[in-house]
């Protein structure tokens, strides 16, 4: 049988500070970046222009040209203030403006209209393909942003009261205090490596989400049972004891979802490359805050409101399970 | 072992019902022919529906416009228009469009592998509303020019440069002379005009203001020319509230389609028009594009019984006017003349530079009906065939590869055991695909991703029971035992991860648009196919085992 991380002993709660301290360092160093993007470009974030609104336009060229060639050409075209971006490889770019309040109207449409014909003149028809081409009002941009925001609020609060009615509040509190951690960090990290905001990047952050919320619930599991079970033991030391008995699978099943995703962002598709990126890190911080941001907030909620009816809620709850136990290995018995 | 019987017969019925709802079926796929005709043909493929960023295409998000006024009913408003849109994007001939209300006000509009960008957004967004107007005979602009110029002055519209240049080099006298000599281009009412008009030749006010220096008299009662120079100011012009209000009662202005070249100067028509249509659009049943010799392009249309009944009442009463033939406020071609009383049948001349294309568009459009409000453009994404084709071939290395990771990586660790869990993936993939092609879901780039990552999170649960399995081993249970006990202890567990990632999906799916969707209907029907095959395939395949090794005493996990 072969064995990673067997029966492992590691106190993992001890070095909480310095976790929590290092992860707060992460976030702020993120919101600092968030400044210096906001000061150098004008915006925060990437945001793509399904959100700001906009014209994209993404060319193949037959030859990789001149970045600035593109840029002059695009200039003259009407987008004077266009982003030119290689997409992938070095014959295909993205041309990108942002609506800047006019708006998806005739007008945006005869631009993009008027790009192609520009580049057509400039490149020679027959060399220059249009792929890809979006033109997005800002008012679609502005119900997504809020739809993309409502979303995640609206997620945040069903798992919260899915997890108080499973397991009880404190946990419920515990895991979405870590969801939101796991929010913060991979926006801190969406702003140092300034990947652009898409809606597929917001889906993939709710899959961070979910997934990070799947280790924390496997890791409260196993507190609720041990609880159970062991009943001397400090919450401190049960944490402690689910942490390290849940590690082998954390292991396992983090390589495996790394694997898919490192190898959607080596071959995928480049669209869904900051996808991938998102997950990658989510598998990261998801990881992390189970154990240090879920565990630590645990302790305090248990320690700053501690279970007054703990021995009569807890005792009907063993006594319920006592009970269902010999019922069950009796029907297992029986088949 | 009856048990065991039901299980397995659940598992295999699933699987077949799964392969037959993955099966390659004929759908029929209608198709334009080179003749514009429309065929069906039936097509074999599996029925799993590409998205728009994987087959290519365009999509197409219209808004109710409200900058030409407030619309009170939006909803209603919105339902009639979606009914119209549909019609004329169906009737383009292109398979699998999908068009939808979204929220109150939004109609969303998928139309694959189109690539001209332009005439799509036209035949959504043309409003088509058609009327048939006949054109003034009172001299009603003239009499209205010394207001109108009263207005221009006080507004201080036109420069005296663009307008003095106007008077000198084409005085308004000599016009009509020219017209009706030469300028074949504006034939219709201009062309017969030489005989009745001769009053109407000149404006009064030469003298007069901008505006009366800008308008020239046409060809026919109520048609106006002006230099192409002066549109943009004259357009302006007129959709002023107050010049509006200075126009008689019951009539109304309108620009033309056409041009005309006179003495190397391009000059486009103006309208002034019997505000009261004899007739709209509503009593329109049949529209169909044809050429003629004499006007190029048209359109025949067919009205119903009693619009030809009403059409033929009214033109009865005006013989010898002539009747604009009125598009979404723009007179369509040069105005005929009445002769006689019109039935059911007329035409549309389509007018200059209008090819087949056009006329094919504006019957399609006519057919359809007039949209009950304007809309406007919120939203367009083209997606070339290329890029589509090139992110499904990607996906699938990536998909194949991360399978193969996947693969090795529970071998590796768990040996028999991971052996069944790539049985149960196998399913589970199978399961996955018939629930999106049952649900007639739509595969999108991010769906295949998420799909692709659904892959590495479906083995957790797999993981969740096996280490558990390995835990109960530790503690000398029999192999039998700790099977059982592993999958009991760890199903809880699997429940709650997988309810409240289905919940986020839900959440996902229900703000999401397009391509999210998707991704949202992928992740859901990949953890409920994955809890199935982790709980319940996985343990069958272990009873199964069970069975044949009877009393086995190790298990290779």
């Amino acid at each position: 049988m072969l064995r990673i991380l067997h029966n492992t002993k590691y106190d993992f709660i001890k070095p909480w500070r310095i976790a929590i301290g290092a992860t707060v360092a992460f976030i702020l160093a993120g919101f600092v970046f968030l400044g210096v993007h906001e000061a150098r470009y004008g915006s925060a974030l990437n945001r793509s222009i399904e959100f700001t609104g906009g014209t994209l336009i993404q060319v193949q060229f037959r030859q990789p040209p001149h970045v600035d060639e593109i840029r002059s050409t695009v200039g003259q075209a009407g987008f004077p203030n266009a982003e030119i971006q290689e997409f992938g490889n070095t014959r295909e770019f993205t041309i990108r403006a942002s609506g800047a309040g006019q708006g998806a109207n005739v007008a945006v449409e005869q631009t993009a209209h008027n790009v192609q014909a520009a580049l057509e003149q400039k490149f020679g028809a027959q060399n220059v393909t249009i792929v890809r081409s979006e033109i997005i009002g800002a008012r679609v941009g502005d119900e997504l942003t809020r739809n993309a925001v409502i979303a995640i609020l609206i997620s945040l609060v069903v798992t919260l009261i899915y997890l108080a009615i499973r397991f009880e509040w404190r946990f419920g509190a515990a895991a979405v205090i870590a969801t939101a951690h796991d929010l913060l960090s991979t926006l801190a990290f969406l702003a140092i490596m300034r990947l652009e905001v898409s809606l597929t990047v917001v889906a993939a952050l709710l899959t961070v989400i979910g997934y990070s919320l799947n280790d924390t619930i496997i890791i409260f599991d196993r507190v609720r049972e041990d609880l159970k079970k062991n009943r001397s033991d400090s919450l401190y030391t049960v944490l402690n004891k689910a942490i390290n008995e849940t590690l082998p699978r954390s292991v396992l099943t983090h390589f495996t979802v790394a694997a898919a995703t490192f190898s959607l962002l080596v071959f995928g598709p480049e669209v869904i490359r900051p996808f991938s990126w998102i997950m990658l890190f989510g598998v990261v911080t998801g990881t992390f805050s189970s154990i240090y941001i879920a565990g630590p907030v645990l302790l305090w909620i248990e320690h700053r409101w501690p279970r007054t009816s703990t021995a009569k809620g807890g005792g009907t709850r063993v006594a319920a399970t006592e009970v269902a136990r010999p019922s069950r290995s009796a029907s297992t018995a029986a088949r | 072992m009856s048990n065991l019987k039901y299980r397995l017969a659940l598992i295999v019925g699933l699987a077949l019902v799964a392969i037959w709802a993955l099966l390659p079926r004929e759908v029929k796929v209608r198709q334009r022919g080179a003749d514009g005709a429309f065929t069906d043909t039936l097509m074999r493929r599996v029925p799993l529906r590409k998205g728009l960023d994987l087959s290519g295409g365009m999509h197409l998000a219209l808004d109710v416009d409200e900058s030409k006024g407030a619309v009170a009913d939006k909803g209603a408003a919105i339902d009639r228009a979606l009914k119209v849109v549909r019609t004329r994007i169906e009737g383009m001939g292109v398979s699998e469009t999908v068009i939808q209300k979204a929220g109150n006000d939004r109609i969303l509009i998928d139309i694959p592998g189109v690539s001209d960008r332009e005439r799509a957004i036209k035949i959504a967004q043309e409003q088509a509303f058609l009327q048939f107007q006949i054109t003034d005979k009172t001299n009603a602009l003239e009499k209205a020019l010394p207001r109108l110029d009263a207005i221009a002055r006080e507004r201080r519209i036109g420069g005296d440069a663009a307008v003095g240049t106007t008077v000198a080099s084409a005085p308004s006298a000599g016009l009509n002379g020219l017209l009706t000599s030469g300028a074949d281009s504006a034939k219709g009412a201009a062309g017969k005009a030489d005989s009745a008009q001769a009053d109407s030749a000149s404006l009064p006010g030469a003298n007069g203001g901008v505006i009366s220096k800008m308008i020239l008299a046409g060809g026919a009662p109520g048609q106006f020319m002006f230099e192409r120079g002066n549109e943009p100011l004259l357009k302006e012009f007129f959709a002023r509230p107050e010049v509006a209000a200075a126009l008689p009662p019951a009539k109304v202005v309108r620009f033309g389609s056409d041009s005309t070249v006179v003495q190397n100067k391009t000059y486009r028509f103006l309208y002034m028009l019997d505000a009261n249509p004899i007739i709209t659009g509503d009593a329109l049943t049949d529209a169909k594009p044809s050429t003629s010799s004499m006007d190029g392009t048209v359109v025949e249309f067919t009205l119903s019984n009693e619009g030809g009944r009403k059409f033929q009442r009214e033109t009865a009463k005006h013989v010898h006017d002539y009747m604009a033939i009125v598009l979404d406020n723009v007179v369509m071609g040069s105005p005929p003349v009445i002769n006689s009383a019109i039935g059911t049948r007329g035409q549309i001349t389509m007018g200059q530079g209008r090819d087949l294309q056009a006329a094919q568009d504006l019957s399609l459009v006519l057919k359809a009906g007039a949209l009950p409000v304007p809309l406007k453009v919120a939203e367009v994404r083209n997606i070339g065939p290329s890029m589509g084709q090139d992110s499904i071939s990607r996906a699938r290395t990536a998909g194949i590869i991360a399978i193969v990771l996947i693969v090795v990586i529970m071998l590796g660790y768990y040996r028999f055991s991971g052996l069944l869990a790539v049985g149960g993936l196998l399913l589970y993939v199978l399961y996955t695909l018939a629930v999106l092609a049952g649900f007639d879901a739509v595969l999108t780039l991010p769906g295949l991703a998420g799909f692709i990552l659904s892959i590495g999170i479906a083995v957790d649960a797999n993981v969740l029971i096996f280490e558990r399995i390995r835990e109960e081993l530790d503690r000398g249970k029999t192999v039998r035992t700790a099977i059982d006990e592993g999958f009991h202890h760890a199903q809880t567990a699997i429940i709650d991860t997988s309810v409240s990632t289905i919940l986020t999906a839900a959440v996902l799916y229900q703000y999401g648009t397009g391509p999210v969707k998707g991704f949202a209907v992928t992740l859901i029907a990949g953890i409920v196919a994955s809890m199935f095959t982790a709980i319940f395939v996985v343990k069958t395949f272990y009873l199964l085992w069970l069975n044949r090794s009877r009393g086995a005493q190790s298990l290779s996990i």
